[in-house]
């Protein structure tokens, strides 16, 4: 959609070139800049009076095309509740022979990570970065190389050399000890690597180093069929299996032209639903274990575990893989799995509330998780936090109203309640993932009340169109992903880039973890239940 | 505290009798395809990982399906195709040999049958139900190792913890440190980030020591494949002692192939048995 006004205010910051585009989608904006040095001004117009947050960053290398540079998209968006589903995108054209950009970190924090990792990828030296250490490439990787370039070859073996000591950002003085964690931790959980700085028990500083199951997977797509490379996107990660396919079938299927059959639209939300259901249940779960709480655990457990024997009779698999699909869904829903299902369902709503008022109730536990691990407002959105460690620092952002996906995309959209809490401490989180729980038993029942009878496919075009851009957000578990999506002239992919939730809330848990101590770390890190594997890629 | 013992009272007992009762997966589930030999079978590029492959000799056209590499997502028995591989209900799939779970028919004729050597699930269940109470008079104690997996391996493997599985009334345990460990089981590909603290982690646990690969990203590569940040298996890492497909196993799958580890412990640790 057009907007001249904000067209306008970027032509008065920048002097005058910008070049205004509609797009990807009839409702979003790409706004060209002449110069890459026009950035800061522009990005502060948008994140200044016009009140939006950076959503992803995606690079491109087209150097094989006539444009022959490397071009770099910071998408943002809108923050304030109830504004249109919009993206504006700007767009720099970065010179390959002297591959730099300002960096936007010290104006928009949430920009950090972006640029260390198309520094990384990419090659394109943020300048100015006040932390340029490499993000996603570790172990004596080699200088001036950059695997996601077009001529860097994906199936090469790049292999392990013996590294130098990372240089982690510790604090120094007398009585600060570092403790280092990981990768490969004592439980069974993801690996990646916290360097602590205490002094006795009090963290001083947290420095995390992840990306160490950095799969290769958006190279991994490129060059695939469109549904070949599906079946990638729903394994970036396990417990985000819906959102992500769903997020790159919305996208694909923008691309396509086409859209999913309202029984599809309502079948997929109410896959997203369960998802977020067995997610938050065993989250709350997880956090009595931070609490030495063995009831709370057991009791999150054996709900979550039910929970997963419904998906796989729903799907046929336990993490509801198999179900979304592009042009729609899988399987349907027929009436008997949903009798079963909202059995489930309603098992699953009073366990929830014996394991809240079994936490509420026990002053031990509750000690442990109030005012721990505190999150600022501000700070929530100067990360562009997603989900629902935003919510409960009392940011109100759900990419279901924000970007309607699924059903809340189809004709007659189901009502949503978005619940924040103010308190962004651990209590906050876990009780706003109760909340949203059982807000997610209310939805499925309504989106299965609205199933009609009806197709479950549509035919995708065969090549699709080339050189398309996709872009689609789903509210995952975990809050907001970013999925952007480009084919080729074959129809191919040619550029897939996924913005976890995870992504941008990681280093809200360094600033939450450095208001605790160091035991209640693992509680910190539960009530924010992030995904490495998303993250990573 | 009343009310929670009363809670746990009401409850009673959620846990599973597998493996002394069989475990039925629902309908829906999708276990190991089932190629009919003679059935119009599909070209290997149907399938996203690469695990179906074909070869022609004077017997015709074969095919191959290598369950190591078979995620399970169903594409190669929807139609076209879905009279000649339909997925089946099974999934004790867990094999000591990579080999063995290399599945070949001879498609387009239906006068020939299967051909090589197919795993027989039988011999496999048969050979795992013996080791069962072996393992109950004894503990296996398990160090878990994340090699770039997408968590939701790692997941199963944290349900088998659950009241529903609980491992431990088996004698299995998953522990914090590699040297209090007998073995490890390991999820993901091993990334390149992560082949460093693999090799490590792995050399401090105590030899003799039982190496296994849980899932389709670790048994094979998987979704995931070979290239810069992925070895495409653990075996291109670490010697492999059982190999668990899936993507990801249910939680039934991974104790399968746990219980089929303690055989070769057994035999490693005491050879004047073997």
């Amino acid at each position: 959609m057009a907007d001249p006004a904000l067209t306008d205010a970027l032509r008065a910051c920048t002097g005058g070139s910008v070049d205004a585009d509609v797009g990807p989608r009839p409702s979003d904006l790409t706004l060209r800049l002449g110069r890459p040095d026009d950035l800061p001004a522009a990005a502060a117009v948008l994140t200044g009076p016009h009140s939006m947050a950076l959503a992803t960053v995606v690079a491109t290398d087209e150097t094989a095309t006539p444009d022959g540079d490397l071009k770099v998209r910071y998408v943002f968006e809108p923050t304030a509740p109830g504004a249109p589903d919009r993206f504006v995108t700007l767009l720099v054209s970065v010179d390959a022979a002297r591959p730099e950009v300002p960096s936007l970190t010290t104006a928009i924090p949430a920009a950090n990570w972006h640029e260390r990792e198309m520094q990384d990828l990419f090659g394109i030296v943020p300048v100015g970065h006040p932390d340029p250490r490499p993000l996603v490439v570790h172990d004596g990787w080699p200088r001036g190389v950059f695997p996601l370039r077009k001529a860097f070859d994906g199936s090469q073996h790049v292999p392990v050399e013996p590294a130098d000591e990372f240089p982690h950002l510790v604090a120094e003085g007398e009585g600060v000890f570092e403790i280092p964690v990981g990768p490969i931790h004592a439980g069974i959980i993801e690996p990646g690597h916290f360097r602590f700085t205490s002094v006795g028990e009090t963290v001083l500083h947290l420095d995390a180093r992840l990306f160490y199951t950095h799969r290769g997977l958006e190279k991994r797509m490129e060059g695939l069929s469109p549904l070949d490379a599906f079946y990638v996107a729903e394994r970036i990660c396990g417990v985000c299996s819906v959102a992500h396919g769903l997020g790159y079938c919305e996208a694909l299927e923008q691309i396509a032209g086409v859209d999913a059959p309202p029984r599809a639209l309502l079948i997929r939300s109410i896959a997203l639903e369960l998802e977020r259901l067995y997610n938050h249940v065993g989250d709350v779960g997880n956090v009595c274990a931070g609490a030495a709480f063995h009831y709370g655990t057991a009791t999150g457990m054996r709900l979550k575990e039910r929970l997963q024997q419904m998906n796989e009779r729903l799907t046929g698999n336990r993490f509801l893989r198999g179900l979304v699909i592009p042009g729609g869904a899988r399987l349907d829903l027929p009436d008997d799995l949903l009798g079963v299902l909202a059995a489930t369902l309603q098992d699953t709503l009073a366990g929830l509330d014996n394991l809240m008022g079994s936490i509420e109730a026990n002053a031990s536990v509750v000690d442990r998780l109030d005012d721990t691990g505190v999150l600022q407002h501000q700070a929530a959105l100067d990360l562009a936090v997603a989900g629902v460690a935003a919510r409960a620092s009392g940011v109100d952002r759900d990419a279901r109203r924000d970007h309607p996906h699924g059903a809340f995309a189809g004709p007659a959209p189901p009502d949503l309640r978005v619940v924040t809490v103010p308190d962004g401490d651990v209590m906050a989180r876990v009780s706003l993932r109760a909340l949203e729980a059982r807000e997610s038993i209310r939805l499925v029942g309504e989106l299965a009340r609205r199933l009609e009878p009806g197709p479950l496919l549509v035919a995708l075009a065969e090549p699709l169109p080339g050189g398309r851009i996709g872009i689609s957000a789903i509210e995952s578990a975990r809050g907001e992903a970013v999925h952007w999506l480009r084919t080729e002239a074959g129809g191919r992919v040619e550029r897939y880039h996924l913005r976890s939730p995870s992504y941008h809330n990681w280093p809200a848990v360094v600033l939450a973890a450095e208001t605790a101590i160091v035991p209640d770390f693992p509680l910190v890190n539960k009530s924010f239940e992030l995904c490495y594997s998303c993250t990573d890629r | 505290m009343l009310k929670i013992l009363m809670n746990a009272l009401r409850i009673g007992v959620v846990t599973t009798r597998y493996p002394a009762e069989p475990s039925v997966p629902p309908d829906r589930f999708r276990g190991a395809p089932v190629l009919r030999p003679g059935g119009a079978l599909p070209p290997p590029s149907v399938c996203p990982t690469g695990a179906l492959s074909e070869r022609f000799d004077a017997g015709g056209r074969h095919v191959a399906l290598d369950l190591a590499r078979c995620v399970f997502c169903g594409r190669c028995a929807e139609d076209p195709w879905a009279g000649a591989i339909a997925m089946g209900r099974d999934f004790e799939l867990a094999a000591r040999c990579r080999d063995d779970l290399r599945i070949e028919v001879v498609a387009d004729d239906p006068a020939v049958g299967a051909a090589g050597p197919a795993p027989d699930p039988d011999a496999e269940a048969a050979c795992a139900s013996s080791e069962i109470h072996r393992v109950l008079g004894r503990s296996l104690h398990l160090r878990h190792l994340d090699a770039g997996s997408c968590n939701a391996c790692d997941w199963e493997l944290a349900a088998l913890l659950n009241p529903v599985y609980d491992v431990r009334r088996l004698g299995i345990d998953f522990v914090a440190s590699p040297r209090h460990a007998d073995g490890v089981v390991v999820t993901g590909p091993v990334t390149r980030n992560l082949e460093t603290a693999v090799r490590r982690t792995v050399e401090a646990v105590p030899d003799p020591r039982v190496v296994i690969a849980v899932g389709a990203c670790a048994a094979s590569g998987g979704i995931v494949g070979e290239g810069y940040a992925s070895a495409g298996g653990v075996d291109r890492v670490l010697p492999v002692d059982v190999y668990i497909p899936g993507c990801p196993p249910r939680p039934e799958a991974i104790l399968f192939g746990i219980l089929l580890a303690v055989g070769r412990l057994d035999a490693r640790r005491l050879p004047s048995e073997g």
